[in-house]
């Protein structure tokens, strides 16, 4: 129940948000994230962003993944 | 850009399992404490993947599941009352009570309505003055905050007919409530990814400063979930008991002060009773008395009635990972997702039914989604 998936942001009015994931488009609240800007990623769940997701930290992981693997060749 | 598909990697996700086989020199038992890993691990064949020394078993992370049938009993009395809508996550529809369902009772003429968001109950609300809207509050530290946004939204437009009935819910203490029974000999947790957005991953400290088990809070795509087993049963062969976050791009220390801001302004701690586990202490949320007219179980008529269980169903030993849904007696016979017997059944995140479903690779028949 927890789910919330990554979407884009698109335009922000107020606490309200346009939203693109899958190329479907929805309006979230981000009242959790004042500080979101337009081209951020976001998680959504119950219709409102609870997280920005950070680009950085993904490629990060996945970096540190494959140097985990890469010790096992 | 949502790096969906690096996370599916398909070469690395076996490279993370043969890392976990290397590491992992003796039996031991993890458990995951979210219906979203739940899920996962089962659709991504992920338990099929691992070494047979490494058993994950899932915790309490449900919270339809955990939501007692009492609750249940009393949301559907609620909506008995003339006047009354009903407001809920679809989830709830088909957990049953103690007689009946949200579904059943809507087929017999109660007025329930489904809604994506409590800010959609909201909006009900205002469109029906002359009515009452209750919204069943389920869910864990996710999910109430928005709820409590809901009640500030409703507060600020001046409504007088919106109540939530709580059965809100609050991890940390469940996984002490877990890591001090001695039946249970869990060696790690996987912390739930969107719960941990919220609370942060300090929340998680007195897991590993007073009871020495490693915590590793994870997303949800399968080399997530593998990364975190791996870092779990690192941890776990080296003696440590940390606090280590796998899911980085979405969870910090903190969380999110704000959604907690809103959350504490609106609710307060308290005893909470968690289906097949008992009362938990301080481990649900009530209205803080200033918001105590929004409070629909002020609202719940005198109980005429005694709530019942089904004592064929083995939910409770199964939440706390003592048993596999297989162990039950009446899995796959009496209890299926059609005829549940257990909320562990009827949720699409309760173990019993991602097993049901997904168990294909331990001679099942459902539709696993593997990657591998």
């Amino acid at each position: 129940m927890c789910i919330a998936l990554p979407m884009r942001v698109e335009v922000i009015d107020g606490n309200m948000a346009s939203v693109e994931h899958g190329g479907m488009s929805w309006w979230v609240r981000i009242d959790f994230l004042p500080d979101v800007r337009v081209g951020d990623y976001v998680l959504v769940h119950a219709g409102i962003a609870i997280e920005r997701v950070r680009p950085e930290c993904a490629e990060d992981t996945i970096s540190t993944i494959r140097s985990l693997t890469d010790d096992i060749h | 850009m949502t790096y969906i598909d690096a996370f599916r990697d398909k070469r690395l996700g076996k490279e993370l399992a043969r890392l976990i086989e290397l590491k992992a020199t003796r039996p031991m038992t993890l458990m995951e404490v979210c219906g979203t890993h739940t899920m996962a691990i089962a659709r991504h064949g992920i338990k099929g993947l691992l070494p047979p020394n490494i058993k994950i078993v899932s915790g309490p992370g449900c919270p339809v599941c955990v939501t007692p049938q009492s609750l249940i009993d009393s949301f559907i009395e609620l909506g008995k009352q003339s006047g009354m809508i009903l407001a809920t996550f679809g989830d709830m529809m088909r957990v049953p009570g103690s007689w009946s369902s949200l579904e059943l009772e809507r087929a017999s003429g109660l007025d329930v309505r489904v809604v994506y968001s409590p800010l959609d109950s909201v909006k009900i609300a205002r469109e029906n003055p002359e009515k009452k809207v209750v919204f069943f509050g389920i869910g864990f530290e996710t999910t109430a905050p928005a709820v409590a946004l809901a009640v500030l939204e409703a507060r600020s437009m001046g409504l007088d007919n919106f109540f939530i009935l709580s059965a809100h819910k609050l991890i940390p203490p469940a996984l002490e409530f877990l890591a001090s029974d001695s039946e249970t000999n869990i060696e790690g947790f996987l912390c739930p990814g969107h719960v941990s957005t919220i609370i942060g991953s300090l929340a998680y400290s007195r897991i590993t400063s007073d009871y020495g088990i490693p915590c590793v809070i994870a997303g949800f795509e399968p080399l997530d979930i593998l990364q975190g087993i791996l870092m779990l049963v690192s941890q776990v062969e080296e003696g440590r008991a940390e606090i280590e976050t796998q899911y980085s791009r979405a969870v910090s220390q903190t969380g999110n002060l704000e959604a907690l801001s809103c959350l504490n302004s609106v609710f307060q701690v308290t005893d909470a009773e968690w289906r097949g586990l008992g009362v938990i202490p301080q481990s649900g949320l009530e209205f803080k008395s200033e918001f105590s007219k929004f409070d629909a179980s002020r609202l719940v008529p005198e109980r005429s009635f005694e709530s019942r269980r089904n004592v064929q169903c083995a939910c409770g030993r199964i939440l706390k990972g003592l048993l596999s849904p297989t162990d039950c007696p009446v899995f796959g016979s009496e209890c299926t997702p059609a005829r549940p017997l257990g909320p562990c059944m009827v949720s699409s995140e309760g173990a019993c039914s991602a097993e049901y479903r997904y168990g294909r690779l331990r001679g099942g028949s459902g539709d696993v989604d593997i990657l591998w």
